[in-house]
């Protein structure tokens, strides 16, 4: 598949304003429980805010991606049956929940509203906490299913997608949160270290699994089956344009194979283990930084190692 | 049911392109119009077109065949392309299973192309929106048109009439006919789609001749008084090898 | 969805012209733009179907390429360059008339006309002819002459036009050497239900595309060897007694006594019983047959005779005869599948397979249709033969220097077979057959080229002697093209090939004014392409800026801006083929059906954009303003208002009712073929479909080379003269008659010296192998592969590299190799190679491909593209990747001190398909484009700016 920026922008930013938000409602979590010391409501407003920020990015970045922006409003209409459509719900949906956890902690209007059979007080926070957890995972499995559902994009039809989907967003969000918190919350810095890089080791083992299992995906379509003449020896001459068309725009990354074997190995790098090394360190924001150039490269491979059946079709012009 | 769909006779395609640019040429100024053309008279020239005819060779020489393809939607009695949209604007309708993209809908994501494994879909990048074959369907029902002019541009324009257009779900039809009777066959039947659209393989005449066909009585050379062909002399037979 | 509403549309029929097909069309119109075209389904030939050029018929007619204006080129210019400025018609026409009548006044042939279309040539001749020079042809001598003479001078007919295949009965096929699509969509139709009736086809062609891709059985050949393979095939049908023995005997010459005694005048000619006054175009029946039953001779077709075909015989007198049929089985004895193995790389056991097939199913399938039909010789008939095996085949063969024996090997074939004129065979298409040869001549002295007059005889004929060869008394030839003289004498479309070389080499003389209408002569239609660009702008001297060119004047009509229009000094922009009138005249080449003469016509459906005007209304104002006979009345005044007014009224003489329609003539439009001038002819034709089809009764469709009933019509009808039979000339005394000449013999004119030996060598009057010209000049062991060209069907005889979308089908072209060749000489799939004959080299991108022959490259011709031309970018994929092949095949073959055309020495036919190369791999860091390139042209005066993007949709052109 081509690597759109706009889709690969969109689906790594929003993972790190879900992955902060999951974060930031942890401590919070923690912090009720007393695990953690509790931290002030501006700690909370100021992540969710920086988390809002990235998920309005992602989302002018989805933008870029349809012809037809100003039409964009239809695409909810198909929930039962598009999970691009849930996302399209979802995604909103999230962001209101952060918006409105953010505004509660930021204007201190937080009025207890039930308490747990142990005591502990339900404010709204809490329940605006839940709230935009479930969704920012709902999130996070309609964007991974987007692509885990198109059966014949072998590569990604996997549950991997999904969990990795997960994994790389709560990474990137924790490693995010870390940083934040090494700023503004020193004392949950630690916990917050030290869950991004349980989650960083969580993501590179999903994803080292992914590539696994994709370098032995036998396809499923040969031409055989595409055009139907059985025989073992079938090289395309023509595919009907000779100056490119959609479909060879749309569906090939357009590099040398070289380049995407490089970027195979280049992400993993910055991805995971540079920044695991820079976390270890305590340069958190550094390790955000890497960590997000590495997903962009990783999203990017993600992309170009689809290899959607149709290219079977584009092979050759004469 | 209805089920409107093309059967494609390899057997009889020849490669001509006919189908590609009558269907440009209807479509460009049809309810699915523009087709918008790029660079039309400059360096890698490239246009919307919703059918393609390519070519592919199969085995080696001497024993090679040359196999020309024509590829458009293929009208997938389940087409993954539809639950995928979002806005409903992909749509296959109940009343003849065409598969059409309400373009006043079509938000331009781009997302029914990645979900067909046949690469149908084009987007129209001046227009911004998904574009596909519709098979005419602002012919086959205009009532205006005489008869034999309601039938998609490309089965009408097709001089080796290797494209049969009817109702797949009509066990009677010339189509249901021809899959049956010359082994229609669909692409890719891995993924389930159930194409609605079929292709009919290469078909072989051999001719056999027999040796008494070529040592008759009625051989003119008897007339001229020459003798009949028959082996050399000198070529092999039992003398050489046995005496009984 | 509803459906578009019909009432805004205007739907117009026309005739197609996008091809040289001729196909119906209907134009749908909205707001006076073009909408839609699609196929005729009322109309004969394409029967509602349409092709894809057809179809793209839009791009053509809005194309930026469109020349809308008169143009001369500005004082200083380079010819090539493609400076112009923009004239009116008035000083166009003055221009030109002011020039030509000098021309005319003074020495005529100064004057040469050459036309690419050859479907125009009623009108074209007639100006030329009226005109009053011999330098006149159309694109046939670099196209398929071959196919035409090989097959007339030996059955009176040929392929497309002419005649063709019957598939609706036949149940072989065998295409032989046919490009990728000629005939283009009545071929298809018919191959489709060939097939689908479970006929055999079998394709012999070094590449495996287009038609050749459906075939049962493919069987890959070196080019240029057809004619052994078709020899050893004629060989293994005569050894298995696989002839039709009937069928010679009556319908051919192969039972006619040849003359044998070498000392006589008379040697290798027929014997006659007596010497009658015999024309040029007839062949009396009165030559001997050997009766078996008697033992003696007799004239042919007595009563109840049957002659021996085989076997040798003495008159009276002593006199040694053979049949000729003997003396084919003596050619072919030689020429066994084993021989032809090693030249055809086809196996042997191939080639007697497939001469079984063809014997065995002609033989054993055979069709007997219930119609009654009386023969030439009053013998009645009860039903109609055919032996179902019928042949195609085209350029493939025509396009070598050996192709004209070749042809006649075919022709030879499809007679022993006995499948001329028959069901399931080939049959003729009116106004063939034609008497052997065909009754128009040249004439055959300079002196017929006189100032201020029509020339004396036609400028195309079919020479039938030396003496019909248009020579001066020392043999030397009268047309600049070197047409009719002793170097091709049979050179029966014209040598347009050579015009350009010989006008500059002023050989045989110098030129003054050159008009090219619709053909790419700076280009693809051109050998040798980038010399023949400096010939074109060649001066007389290097020295003098003012010098005057070696080609004088030069104007080229055109409707686009094609690499020709660029040399011009004077553009006429022709309007598209949706703008105009056109005949496809029974004068010319009509689109007749086997089963009766048709012709059609073209109606102009949009306004001529710009200035543009068609060719045929300047010939006429050009024939007016030169006062030329037929365009004026005796007076001098103007005769016809326009094309139209001319096709209504103009006739071959005057009363002579024919003229260049032949449908609804008489007053009211209720004769066929000969009959007063029709008024309202135009408007019968344009409501009939543009057609007139004259379906002929049944016992005349068949066996039309003696059918007395269908003779006598066709006489009657005035589409022939005489009414004689035409028998088929398996062995060719036209041919021996230039031999004996050669051998010092006879009485008629006698060859120069230095051709004595090519005439006798290659005027052999039974076919026979020898390597093309070209091969045998050339070190094969430096220069191992055959490289041939076809055009794609998206662009099958036209000129669409400027159609948006057709273009984005054929970008720009590759050398296709087979793979194991090209991996030998070090090629991967797309490298960029160099392309080197003995006369020249292109840069190119190699494609491999496991469907050619490994002794042969090929590419799509006319793909690649100087850069600026058809108003395309300078960075156009046509420019910078496609190429063009005729780079590295030359026009001309040296021969001895002198150089000679590189054609067959009988027809002229340029012999393209000759060329040997070889491929290497280009040096590392060499350009990745094309060579060689040319200076960018820029767009003309008047030409459409070229859009960067186009979403077309009716009403929405400008």
């Amino acid at each position: 598949m081509h690597p759109a920026f706009s889709v690969i922008f969109l689906t790594t930013l929003i993972g790190v304003g879900q992955g902060l938000f999951l974060a930031l409602f942890t401590v919070e979590s923690y912090a009720a429980f007393g695990l953690l010391p509790a931290q002030d409501g501006r700690f909370y407003a100021l992540g969710s805010a920086i988390a809002l920020g990235f998920l309005v990015a992602g989302l002018v970045a989805s933008f870029f991606h349809l012809g037809r922006p100003e039409r964009a409003w239809r695409s909810a209409a198909k929930w039962r049956t598009s999970w691009l459509s849930r996302e399209v719900i979802v995604l909103p949906a999230f962001m209101a929940a952060v918006f409105l956890y953010g505004a509660a902690h930021f204007t201190g209007f937080n009025p207890v509203l039930a308490r747990l059979p142990s005591g502990a007080p339900v404010n709204i926070t809490a329940i605006l906490g839940v709230a935009g957890t479930a969704l920012a995972f709902a999130l996070f499995v309609c964007t991974g299913m987007i692509y885990a559902c198109l059966r014949f994009l072998q590569e990604w039809h996997t549950p991997l997608t999904v969990i990795n989907y997960i994994l790389l967003g709560g990474a990137s969000g924790f490693v995010m949160a870390a940083a934040l918190s090494a700023q503004a919350a020193p004392e949950v810095a630690g916990f917050l270290g030290g869950w991004a890089m349980i989650l960083t080791v969580l993501a590179l083992v999903g994803r080292t699994a992914a590539l696994v299992r994709n370098a032995r995906l036998k396809p499923k379509s040969s031409l055989r089956t595409a055009i139907g003449v059985k025989h073992p020896r079938i090289v395309q001459k023509s595919q009907g344009a000779m100056g490119g068309s959609f479909n060879t725009r749309e569906f090939f990354h357009g590099r040398a194979a070289g380049f995407v074997r490089q970027v195979k190995w280049i992400f993993p790098v910055l991805a995971f283990v540079v920044p695991l090394g820079l976390l270890v360190a305590g340069f958190a924001v550094a390790a955000f930084a890497v960590q997000y150039l590495g997903l962009l490269a990783e999203r990017w491979f993600f992309f170009a190692q689809a290899n959607h059946p149709q290219n079977l079709y584009y092979r050759a012009v004469s | 049911m209805t089920q409107l769909a093309l059967v494609i006779d390899l057997n009889v395609c020849v490669g001509c392109h006919a189908c590609v640019t009558s269907c440009k040429e209807w479509n460009t100024s049809g309810q699915a119009g523009p087709l918008t053309d790029f660079n039309p008279y400059g360096a890698d020239p490239t246009g919307t077109f919703f059918n393609r005819v390519q070519t592919f060779e199969v085995g080696e020489f001497p024993n090679t065949e040359t196999v020309h393809f024509p590829k458009s939607c293929l009208h997938c009695e389940e087409p993954p392309c539809v639950p995928v949209c979002p806005t409903g604007a992909s749509y296959k309708r109940k009343e003849d299973g065409i598969v059409l993209v309400d373009y006043d809908k079509c938000i331009g994501c781009k997302y029914c192309s990645w979900a067909c494994p046949y690469g149908a879909r084009e987007i129209d990048e001046q227009q911004k929106v998904m574009k596909k074959c519709t098979l005419c369907v602002d012919r086959i029902y205009d009532t205006s048109l005489p008869e034999i002019d309601r039938k998609p541009a490309c089965v009408k324009a097709c001089p080796t009439s290797a494209r049969l257009f009817g109702d797949v779900h009509d066990p009677e039809s010339e189509v249901s006919k021809a899959i049956r009777e010359s082994g229609g066959y669909q692409l890719m039947p891995e993924w389930g789609t159930q194409p609605a659209n079929h292709y009919l393989p290469r078909r072989k005449t051999r001719l056999r001749i027999f040796d008494d066909e070529l040592v008759r009585a009625d051989n003119p050379l008897k007339i001229e008084g020459k003798p009949l062909p028959r082996p050399a002399k000198s070529e092999p037979s039992l003398d050489d090898v046995t005496s009984w | 969805m509803s459906a578009v509403p019909a009432s805004v549309q205007e739907v117009k029929k026309t005739t197609c012209y996008m091809c040289a097909c001729r196909c119906g069309i209907r134009v749908h119109l909205v707001d006076g733009q073009v909408r839609y075209i699609d196929g005729n389904p009322e109309h004969p030939l394409n029967q509602g179907v349409i092709c894809a050029k057809g179809s793209s018929g839009i791009m053509k007619q809005y194309s930026p390429a469109r020349l809308t204006r008169p143009l001369l080129r500005k004082p200083g210019a380079e010819r090539g360059a493609g400076e112009f400025k923009a004239i009116s018609w008035e000083q166009a026409f003055s221009i030109l008339a002011e020039r030509l009548a000098k021309i005319r006044a003074t020495d005529p042939k100064k004057f040469a006309l050459f036309t690419g279309r050859d479907q125009m040539q009623a009108l074209t001749g007639l100006f030329a002819r009226q005109f009053g020079t011999p330098n006149y042809a159309a694109h046939g001598g670099f196209c398929s002459v071959n196919m035409a003479a090989g097959m007339i001078y030996t059955v009176g007919g040929s392929f497309w036009e002419f005649g063709g295949p019957d598939l609706d009965r036949a149940k072989l096929f065998v295409m032989i050497g046919t490009a990728e699509d000629h005939h283009s969509n009545p071929m298809k139709i018919a191959l489709s239900k060939f097939k689908r009736n479970g006929g055999r086809f079998v394709s012999i062609n070094p590449v495996r595309t287009g038609y050749s891709a459906i075939a049962d059985e493919w069987v890959p050949i070196r080019p240029g060897s057809d004619g052994a393979l078709l020899l050893a095939i004629i060989h293994e049908v005569i050894a298995q007694g696989l002839y039709d023995r009937d069928f010679l005997v009556r319908y051919t010459n192969a039972g006619q006594l040849v003359n044998l005694d070498a000392k006589s005048d008379e040697f290798g000619m027929f014997l006659r019983t007596e010497v009658p006054e015999e024309e040029g175009c007839f062949d009396p029946q009165n030559k001997l047959w050997w009766d078996r039953a008697s033992n003696k001779p007799v004239i042919t077709h007595t009563e109840g005779c049957d002659p021996y075909l085989l076997g040798e015989f003495k008159l009276s007198d002593g006199t040694p005869v053979k049949p000729s049929f003997q003396l084919l089985q003596e050619r072919v004895r030689d020429y066994t599948p084993e021989w032809a193995e090693g030249l055809t790389g086809i196996p042997a056991a191939t080639i007697r397979r497939l001469a079984q097939e063809m014997g065995v199913t002609a033989r054993d399938q055979k069709i007997e249709l219930p119609i009654a039909w009386t023969d030439s010789w009053g013998k009645d008939h009860d039903t109609v033969t055919g032996n179902p095996v019928a042949f195609h085949a085209m350029r493939g063969l025509a396009a070598h220097s050996n192709g004209f024996h070749t042809i006649r090997a075919l022709a030879i074939l499809m007679s022993l077979l006995g499948t001329i004129d028959r069901p399931g065979g080939f049959r003729h298409k009116a106004p063939f057959p034609r008497p052997i040869p065909p009754c128009a001549k040249t004439p055959n002295t300079p002196l017929a080229v006189k100032p201020n007059s029509p020339l004396d005889g036609m400028a195309l004929g079919w020479p039938a002697e030396p003496d019909d060869l248009f020579v001066d008394e020392a043999g030397k030839p009268v047309r600049i093209d070197k047409a009719f003289s002793w170097e091709y004498p049979l050179s029966v479309h014209g040598l347009m090939h050579n015009v350009i070389t010989n006008a500059w080499r002023g050989d045989p003389y110098r030129i003054d004014t050159l008009l090219i209408f619709m053909a790419n002569m700076a280009w693809n239609s051109t050998m040798n392409t980038a010399e023949v660009r400096k010939m074109l702008n060649d001066k007389v001297s290097d020295k003098d800026e003012q010098g005057e060119y070696r080609i004088p004047f030069i104007a080229v009509c055109d409707a686009f801006q094609s690499e020709m229009t660029a040399f011009a000094d004077l553009v006429l922009p022709d309007t598209t083929y949706l703008e105009r009138h056109d005949v496809m005249s029974m004068l010319d080449r009509p689109i007749s059906e086997f089963d009766g003469p048709v012709d059609s016509v073209r109606l102009p459906v949009l306004a001529p954009t710009g200035e543009c005007k068609p060719f045929q209304e300047v010939l006429i104002e050009l024939g007016t303003r030169l006062k030329l006979p037929a365009f004026v009345t005796k007076a001098g005044e103007r005769k016809y208002r326009d094309y139209p007014d001319f096709i209504v009224n103009y006739e071959t003489e005057p009363g002579s009712g024919i003229g260049f329609l032949a449908g609804w003539r008489g007053k009211g439009g209720e004769k066929f073929m000969r009959g007063e001038p029709n008024p309202r002819q135009w408007e019968m034709y344009a409501q009939n479909n543009c057609v007139y089809h004259h379906e002929l009764p049944r016992s005349y469709q068949y066996m039309r080379n003696w059918n007395r009933g269908y003779l006598d019509w066709s006489q009657r009808s005035r589409i022939t003269r005489y009414a004689e039979p035409i028998l088929i000339h398996l062995y060719s005394e036209v041919l021996q008659k230039f031999r004996l000449a050669a051998q010092g013999k006879g009485i008629t004119r006698k060859p120069p010296e230095h051709l004595k030996q090519r005439i006798e060598t290659y005027f052999d009057p039974l076919p026979f192998y020898f390597d093309p010209l070209e091969v045998q000049a050339t070190d094969t062991h430096k220069y191992p592969l055959a490289a041939v060209t076809q055009r794609p069907m998206a662009m099958y005889h036209s000129w669409d590299s400027q159609n948006a979308w057709l273009r984005q089908i054929h970008a720009h072209n590759y050398l296709f190799v087979n793979a194991r060749t090209a991996r030998l000489a070090g090629i991967e799939d797309g490298d960029w190679i160099w392309v080197e004959s003995q006369w020249g080299k292109v840069r190119c991108m190699a494609r491999h491909s496991e469907a050619v022959e490994p002794g042969t490259v090929w590419t799509w011709n006319a793909i690649g593209k100087a850069a600026g031309a058809w108003n395309l970018t300078p960075d156009a994929n046509e420019a910078k990747l496609g190429f063009l092949l005729n780079h590295v095949i030359s026009e001309e073959l040296p021969d001895g001190k002198q150089r000679i055309s590189n054609s067959d020495p009988i027809t002229g036919q340029a012999a393209w398909y000759d060329v040997r190369v070889r491929i290497s791999k280009v040096s590392p860091g060499e350009t990745a484009e094309t060579s060689p390139q040319f200076e960018p042209l820029k767009p003309y005066p008047g030409q459409e700016k070229r859009r960067s993007l186009w979403a077309y949709m009716k009403g929405a052109v400008k």
